[in-house]
């Protein structure tokens, strides 16, 4: 017998949960103030998120999916992306859209219920939120597909979770990735829990990033609160994907520090102890002990950080408020580049007598 | 003017879109270098290249949602699924992706995608390699569902459903694929997405079908010459969005209607279309509307495919109960 193949995972990390460097930085992190703007936008998801939750717990948006411990990644792959790279994200990844340019007023109001969250102003080619899980590895496919087909220099960046992973949706797109060489990047977020199913029993595999290595595509593990490695992996990854060298898997490790969604209880099914020891390893605790100890970042700083933060939320949050709910007919709205004539019959019976009954 | 088949005319619509417009592609299983396993992408890798031509690895799921990735981006894929009966996996990405992302995302985004797919029995094939799925594609919002009878509608259609801004479901009937040619003429014509056809004119009944079952109503309405009763025949063509109003028109005039489908009776379009004639035309009818479908069973092996799938005998039973009723 001999050995036909061998493989190998590599784990990176640049920075400890007490903000002290590990390893010799990548050149985009070592001066000082490198990282303040990263770090201002992981403060300002932060800020946004509670008050999402907020705002649910007050009924005043629906069902929201917090990104609490997502911040790095989040931050990492939205300040890696150029803007005429497309997104295609899960419900997870509001902190990159932010950075990508959707507003927060658009991002209140998907949650709250009215599709004109979508239409935003981010980047126009960027997908809707993907609730199915892993469906949209199979439309990164396409679109890498088209800027390949195109001889362009931009890359698909597909985000997914560690439950999707599971899923034969994400076997059939990094396979199929691999096999024309995509411009594309697969960032799994591991936050270690797939609503109540933990990742060891998601699957046997040691981790998550050699799942590329059967797709015969480069795959890595990072620190997912590590900020730097996030960001430094995915810079890697895009000059893979935009020099035609092919796709890249990312398992970026962290933790779900919320509930799944507004709509769950985690205490039911994971212990305190463990939530305890994952707040140790905080992502923004983390790259402010960094940024402080660097001399880049104080306490009157971080003051109005805060305030700056929580006013821009506050505004958006009241923006969202004020704007009234779109009209009935709404629903036919871009069903059809043209409304067919049996939709039209049944719109005007939506605005007419079925619409009378609806407001009494 | 040249003689073709439906599976010609499936392939010269293919050539004649990839042609005119560079961004539409061809991508499935086997369609490269193979032609497809019933040959309707012949010649195309060839002469557009593989990058266009795309074989894919074998993956249903992929293949429609790359396809709405694709479109979304700016191409026009037309994806093949080898076989309807393996169209079923593509369903989420078509009902859950396709249909809803020009809503979803208020116009930013559309697919302006083709998923076509052989369909329907009667050619001695595997189990899977024979269903009707039309009604379940039906019920989904935001797509068309388009179901040719004969070379000339295939190609139009296809050209249309090609060109059409949201996605399209495209069914072939195999069994049509080569069973009878039609004079023809490549002339990029598209035929009109939503509305019915007048197959054959009549006064006496209407027979609603599409797919082959148009074919075999033709051969129902022959036999009901010959006894003296004139039936009209209407091929759906497009399903969704249907054009009811060519329907209900027609039952004005004949006061009596049969509608055919090989696929299984519950649920099917048959059903809707009776609905449909129930709402909007009970006081045109003169009998009830009679279904012609097949039965609520799966769908039987080669040697039993023919009890199932309605014949000219059945359609001509049921036509003959709808006027005899009184």
């Amino acid at each position: 017998m001999s050995i036909v193949a061998r493989f190998e995972i590599h784990y990176s990390q640049f920075l400890g949960p007490n903000g002290n460097a590990v390893a010799p930085l990548p050149a985009f992190a070592r001066a000082p103030g490198a990282l303040v703007g990263l770090y201002r936008w992981m403060v300002l998801m932060r800020a946004y998120d509670a008050k999402a939750i907020a705002l649910q717990r007050t009924g005043q948006i629906g069902t929201f999916a917090s990104l609490l411990g997502h911040e790095a990644i989040n931050a990492g792959v939205g300040s890696a992306m150029a803007k005429d790279d497309v997104f295609l994200m899960t419900y997870r990844e509001n902190g990159v859209m932010l950075m990508r340019g959707v507003t927060l007023k658009e991002l209140f109001l998907y949650w709250g219920g009215d599709e004109r969250g979508s239409d935003y102003s981010g980047p126009r080619g960027d997908f809707p939120i993907c609730i199915t899980i892993a469906a949209h590895a199979a439309h990164a496919v396409g679109v890498a597909y088209a800027m390949k087909l195109r001889r362009e220099r931009r890359a698909a960046v597909c985000a997914l979770g560690d439950g999707a992973t599971s899923k034969g949706d994400f076997y059939e797109a990094i396979n199929a990735a691999g096999a024309w060489k995509l411009p594309v990047i697969f960032v799994v977020a591991n936050n270690q829990w797939a609503i109540s199913v933990p990742r060891a029993k998601q699957s046997a595999a040691q981790t998550l990033a050699q799942k590329a290595i059967a797709a015969g595509i480069e795959g890595c593990q990072v620190d997912g609160n590590d900020v730097i490695a996030v960001r430094h992996a995915m810079d890697e990854a895009l000059d893979r994907a935009r020099s035609g060298a092919g796709p890249t898997l990312i398992e970026a490790l962290t933790y779900r520090l919320s509930d799944h969604t507004t709509a769950d209880d985690a205490s039911r099914y994971r212990s305190p102890d463990e939530l305890a020891e994952a707040w140790k390893l905080d992502p923004i605790v983390r790259l402010r002990a960094h940024l402080m100890a660097g001399g880049a970042w104080d306490k009157a700083r971080e003051d109005a950080l805060l305030k700056e933060c929580n006013e821009q939320v506050q505004a958006a949050a009241q923006a969202y408020l004020d704007t009234p709910p779109p009209a009935a007919d709404q629903m036919f709205a871009h069903l059809y580049a043209q409304l067919p004539a049996p939709l039209q019959k049944q719109r005007a019976a939506a605005l007419t007598e079925d619409g009378a009954d609806h407001a009494r | 003017m040249a003689q073709i088949t439906l599976v010609e005319a499936v392939n010269l619509a293919l050539k004649h879109e990839m042609q005119r417009d560079p961004t539409v592609v061809v991508m499935g299983e086997d369609v490269g270098v193979d032609g497809g396993v019933f040959r309707a992408t012949l010649g195309l890798s060839e002469r557009f290249g593989p990058e266009r031509v795309i074989d894919t690895p074998l993956a249903e799921a992929l293949i429609a949602g790359m396809a709405i990735g694709m479109a979304a981006e700016g191409l026009k894929p037309v994806a093949e699924i080898q076989f309807s009966g393996f169209a079923y996996t593509t369903i989420d990405q078509i009902l859950n992706h396709a249909g809803r992302m020009r809503h979803r995302t208020q116009g930013r985004l559309s697919c302006p995608l083709v998923l076509r797919t052989p369909c329907g029995a009667g050619i001695h094939a595997p189990e899977h390699h024979s269903e009707s799925p039309e009604s379940i594609f039906a019920h989904i919002p935001g797509i068309r569902v388009v179901y040719p009878s004969s070379p000339r509608r295939a190609y139009g259609l296809l050209l249309a459903a090609i060109r059409d801004p949201d996605p399209v479901v495209f069914l072939e009937p195999t069994r049509l694929y080569r069973l009878f040619k039609e004079e023809f003429a490549d002339d990029g014509q598209a035929l009109a997405l939503d509305t019915c056809f007048t197959a054959r004119e009549g006064s006496d009944v209407t027979v609603v079908a599409w797919g082959a079952m148009v074919h075999e109503s033709l051969a129902a309405a022959d036999t009901l010459a010959e006894q003296g009763v004139a039936a009209e025949v209407l091929d759906v063509a497009t399903l969704k969005p249907l054009d009811m109003d060519t329907i209900l028109a027609s039952v004005a005039r004949t006061g009596r209607c049969v509608v055919v489908t090989e696929a299984a009776r519950t649920c099917s379009f048959a059903s809707e279309i009776a609905a449909g004639l129930a709402e909007e035309g009970l006081l045109n009818l003169l009998a009830p509307v009679q279904r012609v479908t097949g039965y609520d069973v799966v769908v039987p092996l080669p040697r039993l495919e023919h009890q199932n799938m309605p014949s000219k005998a059945r359609i001509v039973r049921a036509a003959k109960k709808a006027l005899e009723f009184s």
